[in-house]
């Protein structure tokens, strides 16, 4: 199988997709939204396609939002619980994969603690394969998610200026949306001290401060990252209450920002680290309408890479 | 199929659409939204209850001159929406989701008589998957269909109860309504 996987048959990494795939999404995204708004948010589009939840990390609401995407567009879906599962008497990822397929699926949405994951799974499947978050490199669809939710409140995103803010080295979020953000013509500046940084960001198109104050005024949106306590070996920074101290968005600082700037977390959030709780419900706050759009974004991913009804290499010529 | 729709069709399914003969011109298409318009008050006994709902895209201008038709006979503005069924056909993916085709549906439709308005009334299939649509959003007392030219090779036991002109075709001929008129045609 070619090393550059096919865009319109899997959702692996937003540096797949090419700007106009990007638009497309997000313009399909306000058909799905308008299905999730009717009083019985049901469409037939995706009947009789069977969808698997591959999650071997935890997850709120990636996987509750794909689970009510799939099922508004009345797709199927088998859930599997790594700790239920032979994964626990030793069974090999490439063995579990081969197995689900066996049972005739039509996508798997993956989720894992390697980088790289879901790649592997296209590799050796047939059936679509959507990246649900690896390690720390991508999480496609809340990039697309986020992309939306800011292009719905701000209109075109081509030279606005997006901070994002904290945990940079170990988050997935922060290098799918820097390259969703700049594929807009977004202008992304990395806050973040150094030992939270990625140790090489050449060839990234980001400018980097390791100032929150500094930039505060000058930006569209404030994007903020969840401290990974979790993926960090050891903590890089002293203290959580030094990093707050520097990086928190309090309401000082949320003050001093723009008007109509917006304030974006891909949750979960801790609160009093990297946001304080009366800013969370700062108006310009979006975090519960990135979590609502999530819906129609995977509704959009879902329905483009298995509703076309049209054979999938034909599908790979097909101009968007 | 209307203009904007083929635009953004696949290749192998779309094309432009070139024009044979003219069928009706603009005067005809508005005679047929008012004697139509008429027909609907008359069966309905009056314009209460009634809501109309254009099929996306070509039914929509439609449904809204019959809706001003509506106001100046009757002197009542009935509620207009539209309604983009892609979602729910059974052809599915062989037909672009077009995000400008917007559904909007202005008013609970429970015990409303709902008149869809279509371009064309061809196979039958779109106003099927119309009828599946509509009861995502309540259970219309009854629900009728208008269409300006129906051109037969129904696939479905479906018909229309109010016809603006009816346009015997040959299948591969494709039935073109704008505002100026009604041509009838081929790809190309």
């Amino acid at each position: 199988m070619n090393s550059r996987h096919n865009a319109r048959r899997h959702l692996l990494s937003i540096s797949d997709l090419e700007t106009a795939d990007i638009e497309r999404i997000c313009d399909l995204t306000e058909s799905f939204a308008e299905v999730s708004r009717r009083r019985i948010p049901r469409v037939p589009a995706l009947r009789g396609r069977t969808v698997v939840w591959l999650f071997y990390e935890d997850s709120t609401r990636t996987r509750l939002s794909f689970e009510a995407a799939a099922k508004q567009l009345s797709a199927d879906t088998v859930n599997f619980s790594v700790g239920s599962s032979s994964v626990n008497k030793g069974e090999s990822l490439r063995d579990t994969v081969e197995a689900i397929e066996a049972m005739g699926i039509d996508a798997i949405v993956v989720r894992h603690s390697c980088a790289g994951v879901p790649h592997r799974v296209a590799d050796w499947i047939d059936a679509s394969v959507i990246n649900a978050g690896d390690g720390c490199h991508e999480h496609p669809t809340q990039a697309l998610l986020d992309l939306y939710t800011a292009r719905n409140r701000l209109g075109d995103l081509s030279g606005a200026s997006v901070a994002i803010v904290g945990d940079i080295a170990h988050s997935r979020v922060a290098r799918s949306d820097v390259l969703a953000f700049t594929a807009m013509g977004a202008e992304v500046t990395l806050v973040a001290p150094r030992p939270l940084l990625p140790l090489s960001l050449e060839g990234w198109p980001v400018k980097v401060s390791h100032n929150l104050d500094e930039v505060l005024g000058e930006i569209d949106i404030c994007y903020l990252l969840r401290m990974q306590l979790e993926r960090a070996a050891s903590l890089d920074v002293p203290s959580l209450r030094e990093f707050r101290a520097e990086y928190g968005l309090d309401s000082a600082r949320a003050n001093r920002l723009r008007d109509g700037a917006l304030i974006m977390h891909p949750g979960p959030m801790n609160r009093g680290v990297e946001i304080d709780g009366d800013v969370v419900e700062r108006p310009n706050t979006v975090i519960t309408e990135q979590v609502a759009n999530g819906v129609a974004v995977r509704m959009a991913v879902l329905f483009l890479l298995l509703g076309s009804g049209l054979d999938t290499s034909e599908n790979e010529s097909m101009a968007a | 199929m209307a203009e904007r729709e083929r635009r953004f069709t696949v290749p192998h399914a779309g094309g432009t659409f070139r024009s044979r003969s003219q069928v009706m011109n603009s005067d005809d298409v508005g005679r047929a939204v008012r004697r139509m318009t008429h027909e609907v008050i008359e069966r309905n006994h009056g314009s209460s209850n009634l809501v109309m709902i254009g099929l996306q895209t070509g039914g929509v201008p439609i449904a809204r001159r019959m809706v001003d038709t509506l106001a100046e006979i009757d002197g009542y503005s009935v509620p207009a929406g539209s309604l983009d069924v892609a979602l729910h056909r059974d052809d599915i993916g062989l037909r672009p989701v077009l995000p400008q085709a917007e559904t909007l549906i202005p008013v609970n439709l429970d015990r409303q008589v709902v008149v869809l308005v279509d371009d064309v009334l061809f196979t039958g299939r779109t106003v099927r998957a119309a009828l599946d649509a509509l009861h995502t959003w309540g259970r219309p007392s009854a629900v009728q269909l208008a269409v300006m030219v129906d051109r037969g090779h129904r696939e479905l036991p479906i018909r229309a109860d109010y016809v603006g002109r009816s346009l015997p075709t040959n299948l591969d001929e494709m039935v073109d309504v704008q505002t100026d008129g009604v041509h009838i045609g081929e790809l190309v």
